[in-house]
Formats: C-alpha cells, sequence, structure tokens
C-alpha cells in the first residue's frame, strides 16, 4: 500500500521533471506570444520575423554580458546578463523601428493585404538570421554566470527527508519573476493608461480610433517598441536558461505561434495561457510516468512499460499539432481573438 | 511582344552566367548548379500553382518535398524480407487499426447530433484506439528496428527503377495534400500560412524519428541510378570512343602511345562524370517540359480562367456558382504533386534519403522568394525564379567572400576582425537573399516576368 510519503514523493518528482521546467518553458513562450500577438492585433499581419527578433535581442545581450565580463562588473549571485538586458532592449527597439520605417511601413501606408506583410516579413526574417549569424555565428553560446541553483535535489532531500529531490535553478526563477512584472507592466499599461487604451482602440477598430484623434504611427512605433522588448527578454531568458543557438529561436517560432494562436490571436492573456498550455502539454505528453505510478500503486499493479504518451522525440511536434488542431476546431482561440 | 522579348532575354542572361561559371570556375560545377536549378524550377511551378493561380499561401513545401523522397526510398529499396516477416503483420494492423479508428470518428460525427455524447464518444474511441495501437505498433517497430540495424533496421521499398518514385512521389504528396487540405483549407491565409508550417514540421520529424520506414537520422544511402554509374561508363568501348572523337585534335598531337593513353584515361575519367550530369540534365529537362506545357495548357484553359477568378474576387466566383473549396482543395492537390515530383527527383539526383537536411529556409521559404522574384502567376517566370535564385544561392557564398576579401584587404593578415569578418561571410548569402525579396517586392511586386494581363 502507499503511504503519504509515496504521495509525497510522487508529487515531488512530478514537480521537479514537469512543473518546473513547464513554469520557465511556458513563462519563456508566453513572453514571445505577447510579442506576435501584439503586432498581429495593430499590424494585422503574422510576423515571422519574431523567432528571429528574440535572437537579435538575445545577441545583444550576449554581447554586453561579455564586455561587462570583461570590465569586471557582476551583479554577484545574479548573472549579468540582467544587468545588460536594458542596454539590450534599447537597441533592439531602435533595430525594430529601423525595420518598420524601412520596411513594413511602406506596405501599411499603402494598404496592402495582410500575405504581403507577411512575405516581406519572410524576407526580414532572413536579414535578420544573417546578421545573428555573422555577427555571433551559428554555433552554441552559454552566457549564464552567477549562482546556478536555488536549491540542489540533494539538499532538498536533506532538508524534507524525502527520497525525491525538487531541483530549482535560479534562471528558472529568474524568468518567472522577470515575466510576472513585464506581463503586470504591459497590462497595466494597455488597460490603465491613455497610450495603452489608444492601442486597444486601434486593434478594435482602426477607423473609428482614427476618427477619434489617435496617431497611428505613433501606435505602430510603440507596438514594436513593445515587441522588440518583450523579444529581447524571452530570448534572454530562453537562452539563460538553455543556450543560445540561432537556429533553435528560428524554431522558437512554431510554439511561439501555436501559443498566440491557442489563446487567441490579437488578445494578450490568451498569449500568456496559450504559452503556459503549449508549455504543459509538450513537457507532459512527452513525461514518462513510470516512477510517478511505482510510488502511487501498489506494487502489484506497478506499470511495466514507461507509461509515455509520446517519446520525446515529438517534443517539438506536439505544438504543431495543437496548433493545427485549434485552427480546425476554433481558429478564434480560447479567449475569442480576432477571427480570421 | 516586349514580354516575349523580356522573356528570352532573361533566359539568355541565365543561360550566359552558367556559361560564365563553366568558363571561369568548372564545367562540372556548372552543371551541377543547373541540375539544381532545374529541380528548384518544378518546385516554383509547384508553389506558382497554388499561389500564382489560386492565391494559397502554402508555407509547407519542405513537407511535400520530403514525402517525394521518402517515395525515391520506398519505390527503390530492396524489400527487406526478414524485417516484413518478424514486424511486417503488426505495422499492417496498427495502419488498419488508424483507419478504423478515423471511420468510425467520421462516422460520429456524422450520425451523432448531441455536442457532448459526440466528443464523449470521440475521445473514448481515440484512446481505444491508442491502446490497442500501443500492443500491435511498439513490438512491431522494436522488431523490425532490431534486424541488422546497421545497414537495414526497416521494411525497405519495392525494389522498383528509381525513376518510378517521380510518379509514385507525385501521388504520395497528392495523397498528403488531399487530407491536409481537408484539414486546413478553409482557413483564411494567414492560419493556412502557419497551419502548414506546423504540418510541414510533423512530416519531418515523422521521417526523422520512424526508423521502420525509412531508417530516420541513419538515412538512406546509395539510392540506386537511373543513369549508368561513372566507373561503368569508363570500361565501355563506346564511351571511349565517343570521348577520343571529340578530344581528336589534343591527342592526335601527342605521338607517343603511352602519353596518349595516359591522356586519353584521364580525359576519359573527367568526363565520365560531366556525362553523368549531363545525363541528368537530360532528364530533369524532359521532366520541366512536361510539366511546364501542362502548367501553360492548365493556365490558359477556362479552369485556369476560373482560378484567377476565384483568386482574384472569392465572392463573385462563388456568386457564379464556383465551389470555392472543391477548387482551393484541387488546385492544392495540384501543386503538392508537383512539389513531390521535384522532391523525388531532388532524392534521385543526391542519391541518398536524408531526413536531417530538411531545413525550412532552403525548403521551404527560398522557393518562395523565387516564385515572388520570378513572378508569381507567370509559369516562365517561376522557371526564371527558381534559376536565378538558385544560383544566387549557390553564387552568393564565393561572393560574399570575395567581396569580404576586398574589403579587408587594408587590415593585417592577422587581425582578429579580419578572420571574424572571413570566416561569417558565407552567412551573407541569407542576407542578399532577404535584400533581394524586400527589393522585389517593394519596386517590382509582380517579379521579373510579370503575369500577362489578358484582355479579352
Amino acid at each position: 500500500m502507499s503511504t503519504l510519503v509515496d504521495i509525497i514523493n510522487a508529487f515531488a518528482l512530478l514537480s521537479n521533471f514537469v512543473l518546473v521546467p513547464a513554469i520557465s518553458y511556458g513563462s519563456q513562450l508566453a513572453l514571445g506570444a505577447l510579442g506576435v500577438t501584439l503586432i498581429f492585433g495593430i499590424l494585422r499581419f503574422a510576423n515571422f520575423a519574431h523567432g528571429d527578433l528574440m535572437a537579435f535581442g538575445t545577441m545583444i545581450t550576449i554581447l554586453f554580458t561579455w564586455w561587462f565580463q570583461s570590465l569586471n562588473i557582476n551583479l554577484g549571485f545574479l548573472p549579468t546578463a540582467i544587468l545588460a538586458l536594458p542596454f539590450a532592449i534599447i537597441l533592439t527597439s531602435m533595430f525594430a523601428i529601423i525595420i518598420e520605417k524601412s520596411v513594413f511601413r511602406f506596405y501599411r501606408l499603402n494598404k496592402s493585404p495582410p500575405v504581403i506583410l507577411l512575405i516581406a516579413s519572410i524576407g526580414v526574417m532572413f536579414m535578420i538570421n544573417a546578421i545573428v549569424r555573422f555577427i555571433i555565428g551559428p554555433n552554441d553560446q552559454r552566457f549564464f554566470d552567477g549562482e546556478k541553483f536555488i536549491i540542489r535535489a540533494g539538499e532538498f532531500k536533506e532538508i524534507t527527508g524525502l527520497s525525491e529531490g525538487i531541483a530549482i535553478k535560479s534562471t528558472q526563477v529568474i524568468t518567472l519573476i522577470v515575466t510576472l512584472v513585464a506581463v503586470m507592466l504591459l497590462f497595466y499599461f494597455l488597460n490603465r493608461t491613455k497610450t495603452g487604451k489608444a492601442m486597444r482602440a486601434f486593434s478594435d477598430n482602426e477607423d473609428l480610433a482614427l476618427l477619434s484623434g489617435v496617431n497611428p504611427d505613433r501606435i505602430v512605433l510603440i507596438t514594436w517598441i513593445i515587441a522588440a522588448t518583450l523579444a529581447t527578454i524571452a530570448g534572454t531568458l530562453y537562452g539563460l536558461d538553455k543556450s543560445f543557438k540561432p537556429f533553435t529561436y528560428f524554431m522558437l517560432l512554431l510554439p511561439i505561434f501555436a501559443s498566440a494562436i491557442l489563446g487567441g490571436i490579437g488578445s494578450p492573456i490568451g498569449a500568456v495561457v496559450g504559452g503556459y498550455i503549449i508549455a504543459f502539454s509538450e513537457i507532459m505528453l512527452t513525461y514518462a510516468y513510470k516512477k510517478f505510478f511505482i510510488y502511487l500503486l501498489p506494487d502489484s499493479l506497478s506499470p511495466t512499460g514507461l507509461v509515455q504518451l509520446l517519446s520525446t522525440d515529438y517534443k517539438f511536434a506536439i505544438s504543431f499539432l495543437i496548433l493545427v488542431i485549434v485552427l480546425v476546431l476554433r481558429p478564434s482561440g480560447i479567449f475569442k481573438g480576432k477571427t480570421l | 511582344m516586349i514580354d516575349r522579348l523580356k522573356t528570352q532575354i532573361s533566359f539568355l542572361v541565365m543561360f550566359f552566367l552558367l556559361i560564365a561559371v563553366g568558363l571561369f570556375q568548372s564545367w562540372s560545377l556548372s552543371l551541377a548548379i543547373f541540375n539544381l536549378c532545374l529541380i528548384s524550377a518544378i518546385m516554383a511551378l509547384g508553389v506558382n500553382i497554388q499561389w500564382g493561380y489560386a492565391g494559397l499561401i502554402n508555407i509547407g513545401v519542405m513537407g511535400f518535398v520530403a514525402v517525394g523522397g521518402l517515395a525515391a526510398v520506398l519505390v527503390s529499396q530492396p524489400p527487406v524480407l526478414e524485417a516484413w516477416s518478424a514486424g511486417g503483420y503488426g505495422i499492417i494492423l496498427s495502419l488498419f487499426i488508424v483507419l478504423i479508428v478515423v471511420a468510425i470518428i467520421f462516422l460520429i460525427r456524422r450520425k451523432i447530433k448531441k455536442i457532448v455524447a459526440k466528443r464523449i464518444l470521440i475521445f473514448l474511441t481515440i484512446i481505444i484506439g491508442l491502446v490497442l495501437l500501443n500492443k500491435f505498433y511498439d513490438p512491431a517497430v522494436s522488431s523490425i528496428e532490431a534486424i541488422n540495424p546497421a545497414k537495414t533496421g526497416f521494411l525497405g521499398g519495392a525494389g522498383l527503377p528509381i525513376i518510378i518514385s517521380w510518379i509514385v512521389g507525385g501521388i504520395f504528396a497528392a495523397a498528403i495534400a488531399w487530407i491536409i487540405g481537408n484539414v486546413t483549407l478553409g482557413l483564411r491565409s494567414d492560419y493556412l500560412a502557419i497551419a502548414t508550417l506546423g504540418i510541414s514540421e510533423i512530416i519531418i520529424a515523422i521521417l526523422k524519428h520512424e526508423d521502420w520506414l525509412s531508417r530516420g537520422v541513419k538515412n538512406v544511402t546509395g539510392l540506386p541510378r537511373p543513369v549508368p554509374y561513372e566507373v561503368n561508363l569508363q570500361g565501355y568501348e563506346w564511351f571511349i570512343n565517343l570521348i577520343s572523337y571529340i578530344n581528336n585534335n589534343k591527342l592526335s598531337k601527342i605521338i607517343s602511345i603511352d602519353e596518349k593513353n595516359e591522356l586519353l584515361r584521364n580525359l576519359v575519367i573527367e568526363s565520365s562524370g560531366l556525362f553523368v550530369k549531363i545525363c541528368y540534365s537530360g532528364l530533369l529537362v524532359s521532366v520541366l517540359l512536361i510539366i511546364l506545357f501542362f502548367c501553360n495548357r492548365a493556365l490558359n484553359s477556362p479552369w485556369g480562367r476560373m482560378m484567377r477568378s476565384i483568386r482574384d474576387n472569392e465572392e463573385a466566383a462563388n456568386a457564379m456558382g464556383k465551389n470555392i473549396f472543391k477548387q482551393h482543395l484541387q488546385v492544392f492537390i495540384l501543386g503538392s504533386a508537383v512539389l513531390g515530383i521535384a522532391g523525388a527527383m531532388l532524392t534521385t539526383l543526391n542519391g541518398q534519403f536524408t531526413p536531417g537536411s530538411y531545413q525550412p529556409l532552403r525548403f521551404t521559404f527560398l522557393i518562395w522568394i523565387m516564385v515572388i522574384v520570378g513572378g508569381s502567376g507567370n509559369n516562365l517566370g517561376s522557371i526564371l525564379g527558381g534559376f536565378f535564385i538558385w544560383f544566387l544561392w549557390i553564387e552568393a557564398e564565393p561572393m560574399s567572400i570575395f567581396a569580404m576579401q576586398l574589403l579587408t584587404s587594408s587590415l593585417e593578415e592577422s587581425s582578429l576582425i579580419k578572420s571574424h569578418l572571413m570566416e561569417s561571410a558565407p552567412h551573407l548569402r541569407l542576407f542578399i537573399m532577404g535584400l533581394v525579396l524586400l527589393i522585389t517586392l517593394r519596386f517590382r511586386p509582380k517579379g521579373i516576368l510579370p503575369e500577362k494581363i489578358r484582355r479579352i
């Protein structure tokens, strides 16, 4: 028979391998999806260059981190990247504004169909991709420094006396805190400030907003700045947690689109919820529950297989699958975004 | 008239560019570029059928190309009988289970009206199906993959000549397109783009990880060729005679017989590679011409007119009694079939199937650049785009290295900046591609060879 300790052990196991990683991955996806959803809501096109914009922002963070490290500036137990982040945000925002002025503005003023903007974003994607690879190279970069763990699995076991430990990496906590702050600031901005309200009005009904005296150029610029900020934060957090590789960031585009569409594209709250749902399903569907059930079930019922719904090979494919299912069954997403 | 002249001049320029590569670099490289240009042109035609004729935005090109490549493996490889006897039964049974589950779900959707009951029943069917699959599929897969994993470890193919796979690849891709189209074509353009991108990634994931099907990332190499092998060619009497006849001038100048034979042998070895490439070119050109013939016929027929009317004004076409969904599905299947054919041809040309090499930048977005730059809606335009962009894709690398050398020539040989710049120069070709796309889109949105405006 399973005792109380066994049950606690089972859930500690689940927290360590599912809950904690899924929360940090979900936060990174949520930040990325917020950027995509804002661009879609205001500029009305699916921005394929967002993954590469994330890579660009992260690259700037890494360059600043290296510079600070060479000057022996650091934040003690926190990673130096946190210090570099504000500079990277400023530079990436400027970069995004340059892109808007030189590429997207023309089509926006000409009232081109969204598909043309989408194709233009593919061109931008190629160019940013080349710039990132040109400057920092296509290889893996690790730029994490500072204290690695908040609680190690061993320490946790000692403190609680359980046989399963929960390890919490400091990057995971940083991810969660930064995401909470960023999302709260964004929602405050969108719901309480005049500019934020103007943005929402513009997204809801462009003509009506223009009639009410909303300046479209200003709205678009602010949207790009916010999107670039979120992209830099999301990219840096992902890079701190795992590692930075331009190609991986390009591949992140699909889970991010999946999150935005699942939540309802154009809806900020939907993007956040979508990000966590995608992250949890990716990790939960590929986790092998064998040990979990060994703790919970009596010996006679113990599973023989791995009790894994899908092999880990298909981790990335899950988000695409969810994306396709959502698109087919409920294209407006959970929070009724813009129906296309 | 001017249109026609422009087309001729564009293709002439392209032809001279390839000749220039032959003269300045090597003929072998020139032919290699030419062959891939041909395949790119066919892929661009496939995308043009979907985007240029009907305005469907399919960003899943890579998936269809890979399915075509799979066809090349499944047609040409000899069957692995041991694997079939070990796990073939289980695999067939699993496929059967999948089909039954899908059929039952369709029945439930048709027959049962209550939404809650419908959802519960569908969910139960899927769960039961998964449990059954687990029972038959996994043991079958592991027993197949256990058989001689270093060499086979998969079911093998039909053992037929590989050229048949060019048709089979088209059929495979068409079948997949039928499924995908039924699911996604109701969506509007942006969503269709994202959905197809996702589906193509799923296809690649399956090809990478289902080892029993095509060895996954272990790759299938040494596919049979539709053209002679160099080694065999070098032994044929007629080939040696042909070479000595062509190079008669050069050979007759040499008096010593030993030297003459030595030179002849070198020439034969050198030209056998060229000859193989020319054989491929011949095959590829004939396929391209056949597809182009049908594309032109289709575009100029009432069917093509209907497609354009649907593209330009869906509501009006619908009001005239055209079934938009049906026509979209049709054109989606046709375009995908062409992509599948191109995929099978590419795998045949490479002589190997490597699922790991399918990357969206190269196999989806690059093809899109070809169509946009060449001229969407114009068949010859897409072909020109395929040629031009592929040429640029290959030649951008030496060009950017050359440009970097000029740029950094004032810097010292040992300078860190110089070595970094030189090392990173190849990545500039992505930059050039993006720039070409953006410039075309901005200043010449209809492409190099725009679609003909037809007036009645």
